[in-house]
Parts: C-alpha cells; sequence; structure tokens
C-alpha cells in the first residue's frame, strides 16, 4: 500500500490517517470473576457518528464490557479512551448518556427532577424547557410530575433513555434499550437512534432483537464467551453470498469442484455453497458451465443472500471462520 | 459541586421517605410522655417523705441522660438504617449505575451521602434534644451546665455510628450493615456499663473492657461526654463515690478522646471511600 515511502514516512502517515480519538477505543480487556472469566481480550473501536451494534448469547460478557468502558468496572487488564481520555478519568463521562440493563431511579423524585439530577451531575447546561422536550421524546411529557416509584418498568426505561439523551451526550451507551418496551417503544428506541446519528452523536447499542440492530448500526461486534467472534460492517458481515443448486448426478469430481468453489452443505439433493464476500460475476456461470461439463443434471441455481442472524448463529456455532 | 448535590439529593431522600414522618411521630410522643411524667416528679410521695426540689434536679438530671440515650438510640438507628441502603442498596437495586456513569467521582459522591446524613442525623439530634431539654426547663426548671456541648456530642455520637454504617454498607449487604453497626453501637454501650461496673468493684480487668470499646467505637465514650454535659455537677457526689451507674458519667470528656474521634471518622471514612472505589458496580 505504501510502497515507496521510508518507515519514518509511513508511521508519519498512519498517524494522519487516525480519527481524531473515536467516542470508544477499546483494547485487550480482561476480566475475572472468581475463576470465571467473563470478558477476554476485548478490543473495539466505535468512531465518532457511529452506531455500533454489540451481539452476543447471554453471559457473553456484552453487559461487562459496556460497564468496563463507563468505569463502572474495573477491568484487570486492558485500557479505555472514551472521546479520547482514559476511562479512569470522571471528565472522560462529561459527554456521555447511559441507559444502564438494569434501569433504577430515585423512586421518591419525579421523572423531571431525575432529569435535574443527571443534568447537574453531567455539570451541562440544559434549559428547562429542552429538558421537558427530552421527556416528551420518550413519551413521558404527561408524567413529568409524578413520582417514579409509580412507572412501570416501560415507563422507567423510557425514563433512563431520556436520561440518557438529556445532556447532550456525544457518544450514547444503551444496553438492551428496549427490553421492557412494547412494540411501539422499540420504534421509538430505533427512531431515536437513527435521529442520534444524523446528529453525529456515536451509539454503542447492545440489543438481543437482531433485527433492530440490523437496521440501526453500521457496523457489529459479536461476543462469544468474552471474545470478539467477529465484528466488521454489515456489508463486511452479510456481504457473503450463498448459492443454492439442486444438482442430479454429482459424481465424485463434480463434488470437489464444489467444494472448490466455497464451503459446501447438503441436504438431500440440495446443495449450498458459500461465496466470497466480493462476487466477481463469474463464480457462479463457470460452477454450473463445469458441473454441466461433469454430467451433472442441474435443475435449479438459487442465490442466497445470509441475514445477521443467520451470520450470528453461524459464528456462534462456529460454522464458519470469522472475518 | 457534585458534593452538595448528592448532600442535598440524600437530605431530600430523608426527607421523602415515610420513616422521617415515623420518627417524627415517635420523638413527639416521646417528649410528650417525657413532659407529663418530669410534672409528676414534682411533689412526688416517696416512702422517705416528698421529693424535695433538690432531690427532683438530681432525678431530673438522670432523667434527661436517659431520655437522651433514648433519642441517641433513635438517631444512631435512624442513620444507620439510612445510610445502609445509600451504598449497598443503590448498588444492588442498579440505581447507582446511572449516577455513577456521569462524570462524578466516586469519593465524591460517598462524601456526598456522608455529608447529607450527618447533616440529617444531627440536625434530629439537636433539634429533638433541645426541645426535651426545654421540656425538662419548663415543668423542673433544670437546666444543664453545658446544654451546646452536649448536643454537640450527642450530634458526634451520631456521625460516628453513620460512618461506620457506610462502611459496613460498602462491603456487606444494606440489611446486615444497619443490623451490624446498630448491633456494635449497642454492644459498646453495654461494655461501657460493663466496665463501670468493674471501676465500681475495683476490679481493672473489668474496668478495661470498657475503656478498650470506647477506643474501638468512639459511640460509647462520645455518649459519656454528652452526659456529663447534661447532668447536674453535683450528681456524681450525691450518688455515691463508687460510681458505676450508667446513666451518669464521673468525668467530662478529654480533648485527646475528641481528636481520637475526629481521626477514627476520618480513617474510617477514608477505608469507606477505598473500599468503594474498587468495587464492581
Amino acid at each position: 500500500m505504501a510502497t515507496g515511502s521510508t518507515a519514518a514516512g509511513t508511521s508519519g502517515g498512519a498517524l494522519d490517517d487516525l480519527p481524531p480519538s473515536p467516542a470508544v477505543w477499546c483494547s485487550g480487556l480482561r476480566k475475572r470473576y472468581g475463576r470465571r472469566t467473563a470478558v477476554d481480550d476485548v478490543s473495539f473501536s466505535v468512531g465518532r457518528g457511529e452506531v455500533v451494534g454489540l451481539l452476543g448469547p447471554n453471559g457473553a460478557g456484552k453487559t461487562s464490557v459496556i460497564k468496563m468502558l463507563l468505569g463502572l468496572v474495573r477491568p484487570d487488564a486492558g485500557e479505555v479512551l472514551l472521546l479520547g481520555r482514559p476511562s479512569t478519568d470522571p471528565r472522560s463521562r462529561g459527554a456521555v448518556g447511559y441507559l444502564p440493563e438494569l434501569f433504577r431511579y430515585q423512586p421518591w423524585l419525579t421523572a423531571a427532577e431525575v432529569l435535574d439530577l443527571h443534568v447537574k451531575l453531567a455539570r451541562a447546561d440544559v434549559p428547562a424547557a429542552e429538558r421537558r422536550e427530552c421527556l416528551a421524546l420518550v413519551g413521558l411529557s404527561e408524567r413529568t410530575g409524578d413520582r417514579v416509584g409509580g412507572f412501570s418498568k416501560g415507563m422507567q426505561q423510557r425514563l433512563g433513555l431520556a436520561v440518557a439523551l438529556v445532556a447532550r451526550p456525544e457518544l450514547v451507551v444503551l444496553d438492551e434499550p428496549t427490553s421492557a418496551l412494547d412494540p411501539l417503544g422499540r420504534v421509538d428506541v430505533r427512531d431515536i437512534v437513527l435521529s442520534l446519528r444524523s446528529r453525529g452523536v456515536a451509539v454503542l447499542l447492545n440489543s438481543h432483537l437482531i433485527g433492530e440492530v440490523e437496521r440501526v448500526c453500521d457496523r457489529v461486534v459479536i461476543l462469544d464467551r468474552g471474545r470478539v467472534a467477529a465484528s466488521g460492517t454489515l456489508t463486511e458481515l452479510l456481504g457473503q453470498h450463498e448459492v443454492r443448486l439442486r444438482l442430479g448426478d454429482v459424481g465424485p469430481r463434480a463434488d470437489e469442484r464444489l467444494r472448490a468453489t466455497g464451503t459446501l452443505t447438503r441436504s438431500g439433493d440440495w446443495f449450498t455453497v458459500a461465496l466470497a464476500a466480493e462476487d466477481d460475476g463469474v463464480t457462479v456461470p463457470d460452477l454450473v458451465r463445469d458441473l454441466v461439463g461433469l454430467g451433472v443434471r442441474v435443475h435449479a441455481v438459487e442465490p442466497v443472500r445470509i441475514s445477521l442472524e443467520e451470520r450470528l448463529l453461524a459464528v456462534l456455532r462456529h460454522e464458519e471462520a470469522a472475518p | 459541586m457534585i458534593v452538595v448535590t448528592i448532600a442535598g439529593l440524600t437530605l431530600r431522600e430523608a426527607a421523602r421517605r415515610k420513616v422521617v414522618w415515623a420518627l417524627l411521630a415517635l420523638t413527639v410522643v416521646l417528649l410528650a410522655l417525657s413532659g407529663w411524667g418530669f410534672s409528676r416528679l414534682i411533689g412526688l410521695d416517696t416512702e422517705l417523705g416528698t421529693l424535695t426540689s433538690g432531690e427532683a434536679r438530681l432525678v431530673a438530671s438522670l432523667l434527661i441522660n436517659l431520655i437522651m440515650f433514648g433519642f441517641s438510640l433513635i438517631a444512631a438507628i435512624g442513620t444507620a438504617f439510612l445510610a445502609g441502603p445509600t451504598l449497598a442498596g443503590e448498588v444492588e437495586s442498579g440505581q447507582a449505575l446511572a449516577v455513577l456513569a456521569r462524570p462524578v467521582r466516586r469519593s465524591s459522591v460517598l462524601l456526598g451521602k456522608w455529608l447529607g446524613l450527618l447533616t440529617f442525623g444531627c440536625g434530629y439530634v439537636v433539634l429533638a434534644g433541645l426541645a426535651q431539654l426545654l421540656v425538662v426547663r419548663g415543668v423542673v426548671g433544670y437546666w444543664p451546665p453545658s446544654p451546646a456541648a452536649g448536643l454537640a456530642l450527642l450530634g458526634a455520637e451520631t456521625v460516628v455510628l453513620l460512618t461506620l454504617a457506610l462502611l459496613l454498607s460498602s462491603v456487606i449487604s444494606p440489611m446486615a450493615s444497619g443490623i451490624v453497626a446498630v448491633g456494635l453501637f449497642g454492644a459498646t454501650w453495654v461494655a461501657g456499663v460493663v466496665g463501670g461496673i468493674g471501676g465500681a468493684l475495683g476490679n481493672d480487668g473489668v474496668e478495661r473492657v470498657g475503656s478498650v470499646s470506647r477506643v474501638l467505637l468512639p459511640t460509647d465514650g462520645l455518649w459519656r461526654g454528652a452526659m456529663n454535659a447534661f447532668q447536674d455537677p453535683v450528681a456524681p457526689i450525691q450518688m455515691g463515690p463508687e460510681g458505676g451507674f450508667p446513666f451518669l458519667a464521673d468525668a467530662p470528656l478529654s480533648p485527646v478522646y475528641l481528636a481520637w474521634a475526629v481521626l477514627w471518622v476520618a480513617v474510617v471514612l477514608g477505608l469507606t471511600a477505598l473500599s468503594f472505589q474498587r468495587r464492581d458496580i
């Protein structure tokens, strides 16, 4: 890539190419609880204005990673930078909004008072009208003066969302933001995340709802048993195509030809071949031509596009190598 | 700034929780009962004849100490059970997550909570104690020799106990921390009484029980200083030189002990900050 440039020139160029302080940068995060390793060597970053989804099964270490990013849990090893500052410095969280998975707010305060408190704690200068707007955005405009103790779980989660958004954050961390919400609430959250992205606010979203992640995220990090199992942009992760063929009279040579194209799975006379991420436009026609040449009867050829869910399951079941 | 915000929040919590109203009702009942009791004291017919006003003052100064002990107990239990849920409970419920993810130092949050609880506990003890002194003055005409010092020492006793409850609540569960703090408070008081009896019997070993426990947890020492400030100066002489009576103190508080109590609070608060800083939320 940097052919012809000196070593010093390359390193200088690499530094210049680095984006100015990503919203989140973490490297080599490790955490043990007793004898159980919860997080093992996790590294990733979230660029400014980028929406990154954190996916993985229960107990994969997603919430532990988020808590380490926010300085709530001390990592055994590794480094975290939030908006360019080390997370050991409380000021790194100055422009961070956080909706915890376990969302509980002072039950003796009203919704408006909870927001007032968080504006004070964030040392932000947010006028009262903007705070009210924030509550209205999450659908709590009618309940601003009511005590949080009387709120349903869904309303508390909506309040948590308002708390995460109220102090004009540059990074919003949402840990399972729709776990207590009805379908309408889920759409609201999706709209809020998209509007944050359009305003250049970075979002780290941990959610079980893959469809939600697929709709709003630019990039996905898949955690499994405390490690990063796969990560990349949606196109990188989903760009991989498959082709399904219904074939007859497949001999050993034809089988070899199929395996040479990509990972092969067979179910009856249906053959599924995984293709490389970049479609060169000749792989499938060449394959069909060669198969016909080998005396195979080709009944059907269907292109298949992998969904994020299938990709996630494949990664978690170790059916394919991580990119 | 954060310290003041958190202190205000803690006070608001104390004011909005129903336990405060229970505390207030209890105090009013205690004040009314003591007022009635003191009024019966004058002209009381005993087997030895009617109580003279001088004897009534002696008994009043004893009873003041008894009632003040009641107040300090209420304040102690109240603050210990408020302090317990404050750290451990908020961590357990998840309330601490959103607050500590803000740009705040954990030590500031802790200091704010401590200041809020201190204001609440001391405010209660001083107001209720002052009301009690006024009731006694109105009914029997007794006014303690140094009421301000006595109330301040009662407040200090509350501070010691709530600091201990905060330390405990940063390492054990909220309910356990309240129970252990109040249990230790009671144990120290009992040890003090045992030490007093040891002193009366001339048994150095038993007397040392009280001295050692007073150093380990300064609540009982401060309480004895407060009693000395409230009681009639002639009371210990009238009660006889042997001493050992649990609601009379023989000597005022030494400045060295007061300094130790201040140091004790600072060290325990520092330990709490350290343990809270290292804790995974």
